[in-house]
């Protein structure tokens, strides 16, 4: 673990990934104390200064309402963090655990299971998220029930790769031999050996949480307002370029910024655990 | 009527492998006697693994029976026969799990089988370490702090640490050099003698049979072909197959033996 930090920070590109990543997540954490208007964040309307290019003190100018910018794009990194790190703990263990069923077990149990998957992964997740979207209520929780719906299988792929090259290693016939329960050598055994590509594909994946989210609020099926959202305050300020471009250019770029640096951190990620095996 | 220890009644195996029909064994009858060292000799494809691993319950045999203390061995294990039968494997790289320690590796056969006190399961794991010749503190490491003659010496503690009277070895040692074979087979002849233990020897390499064996089976085509004492078959073998198995042993002459005895003296003065 140490020795894992002490290369991601020898690199300059995972240097940067971690500085980022690290600034997204403070600042969200901390959002409270580092904005400058917090009030901003809820339904709060303010004529007097509305739609102002930045200039001090709204360093990204304001919105139609007069909102500061900033103070929004910041409060919208913590309810996309919370949405990715959500979907992230729904998804993952229900996905390792149909692989390693799937991978494990063999037989029916594969084919059922890994089938189900493939259904999932068939319908393009934007149409599958939107779908049920535009069935349930647009809410966060609805938005992140869509989101697990289509993460999950993901990890089932991966997970069953790894389990059926794990299965055929030397340690798990050992441990069968012994009389070990096939939940010992799942969860026990196989599931410790997957670990490293899990993480890294989880880091990876906030990011395009993040992403897809964003997508879905761009198309009017996520946060519903007065709640800060990057996707829909890149859709509501798309109808004011160029004029206003600053209402979508900053929460455009809050984006690509998040995103990129979750992807620099995985990327490191996957180079440095891969070197390990 | 005493039982043998361990009896394979004309025991076949056919896989079905993309349509077609492999017998891999084909009617093998033979016992094992409790105390000795059976070495299964053979070519790859003989059908030496394949009977190692029914008798391991790998899988199932497809005809005939296999009986273990006079009592047929099911198709699915229950515990008590993991229990008596254990393995050892070729590779010792693979066969301990990299992501858990020695201990916890040697740990699981006596947290399955309930052997001893839960409490005492860690000294006991350390007291196996130092049966096969590793210092107990060892428990703590992980297998890639181990070099593959020790690691192999885990994998043969972790076969004995739940007690187990058959120890199946599948090339144990084809995968060390040369010096730290003759170290490893040392050891699983003074654990057989000490713990009275039956070996199964599966090997290709017939100057090891000669170390450790009392017995040897050979195997040709999915069929035993030979099953004699080892001085008997060194010094007459009978069926073709098995003279020119032997004829394909390197010929050692009589002055490199006697090189060959200097230098062992001096390694097991320095070992």
């Amino acid at each position: 673990m140490k020795r894992t930090f002490a290369i991601l920070l020898r690199n300059p590109l995972s240097l940067l990934g971690l500085v980022i990543v690290a600034v997204v997540v403070l600042s969200a954490v901390f959002a409270d104390f580092i904005t400058p208007f917090p009030a901003h964040a809820g339904a709060v309307v303010d004529f007097a200064n509305f739609n102002k290019a930045p200039e001090w003190p709204y360093v990204m100018g304001t919105d139609l309402v007069g909102r500061d910018l900033f103070t929004r794009i910041v409060y919208a990194y913590r309810i996309s963090l919370i949405l990715g790190v959500v979907v992230l703990v729904l998804a993952v263990p229900v996905g390792v655990a149909i692989g390693l069923l799937a991978g494990y077990l063999g037989g029916w149990t594969e084919y059922l299971l890994m089938r189900l998957t493939d259904v999932f992964l068939s319908i393009p997740p934007l149409v599958l998220a939107m779908s049920m979207m535009g069935v349930l209520e647009p809410t966060l929780t609805n938005g992140m029930i869509a989101v697990t719906a289509m993460w999950w299988p993901w990890y089932t792929r991966l997970v069953y790769n790894l389990t059926r090259a794990e299965k055929e290693e030397g340690y798990v016939l050992a441990a069968e031999i012994i009389g070990a329960s096939r939940l010992h050598v799942m969860f026990r055994e196989i599931l410790p050996n997957c670990v490293p590509s899990i993480v890294t594909k989880m880091t990876l994946d906030l990011g395009f949480v993040i992403l897809i989210a964003s997508s879905l609020s761009f198309l009017g099926l996520g946060v519903q307002p007065p709640t800060p959202d990057l996707g829909s305050m890149v859709a509501d300020g798309a109808k004011y370029l160029p004029d206003s471009w600053w209402l979508t250019v900053f929460p455009g770029l809050a984006i690509l910024v998040a995103v990129f640096g979750f992807n620099l951190v995985g990327d490191a990620l996957r180079e440095v655990l891969g070197a390990e095996q | 009527m005493s039982h043998p220890f361990l009896s394979l009644r004309d025991v076949s195996k056919t896989f079905h492998t993309g349509g077609r029909e492999v017998r891999a064994v084909d009617g093998v009858s033979f016992d094992v006697d409790e105390g000795e060292c059976l070495a299964i000799v053979g070519e790859s494809g003989s059908g030496k693994s394949t009977v190692a691993n029914m008798i391991l319950g790998i899988y199932p045999q497809t005809l005939g029976e296999i009986a273990f203390k006079g009592s047929a061995l099911p198709g699915r294990r229950d515990l008590v026969h993991r229990r008596a039968i254990q393995l050892v494997q070729q590779n010792p790289l693979s066969s301990l799990n990299p992501r858990r320690s020695i201990g916890a590796s040697l740990r699981l056969a006596l947290d399955v089988h309930e052997i001893g006190e839960r409490s005492g399961r860690d000294e006991r794991t350390g007291q196996l370490l130092e049966e096969v010749g590793l210092p107990a503190a060892f428990r703590t490491r992980s297998p890639a702090a181990l070099s593959g003659g020790q690691r192999q010496r885990v994998a043969i503690a972790r076969a004995l640490a739940c007690q187990s009277e058959l120890v199946v070895l599948d090339e144990p040692t084809s995968a060390l050099d040369v010096l730290v074979q003759a170290r490893v087979l040392k050891l699983l002849n003074e654990l057989r003698e000490k713990r009275g233990l039956t070996y199964i020897f599966i090997t290709h390499d017939l100057s090891v049979v000669r170390n450790v064996a009392t017995r040897v089976a050979v195997f040709e085509k999915g069929r035993l072909v030979e099953l004699s004492p080892t001085e008997a078959i060194f010094a007459d073998p009978k069926h073709p197959y098995t003279r020119r198995l032997i004829g394909a042993v390197p010929v050692v002459t009589a002055g490199e033996a006697e090189l060959r005895n200097r230098l062992m003296e001096k390694t097991d003065a320095n070992a």
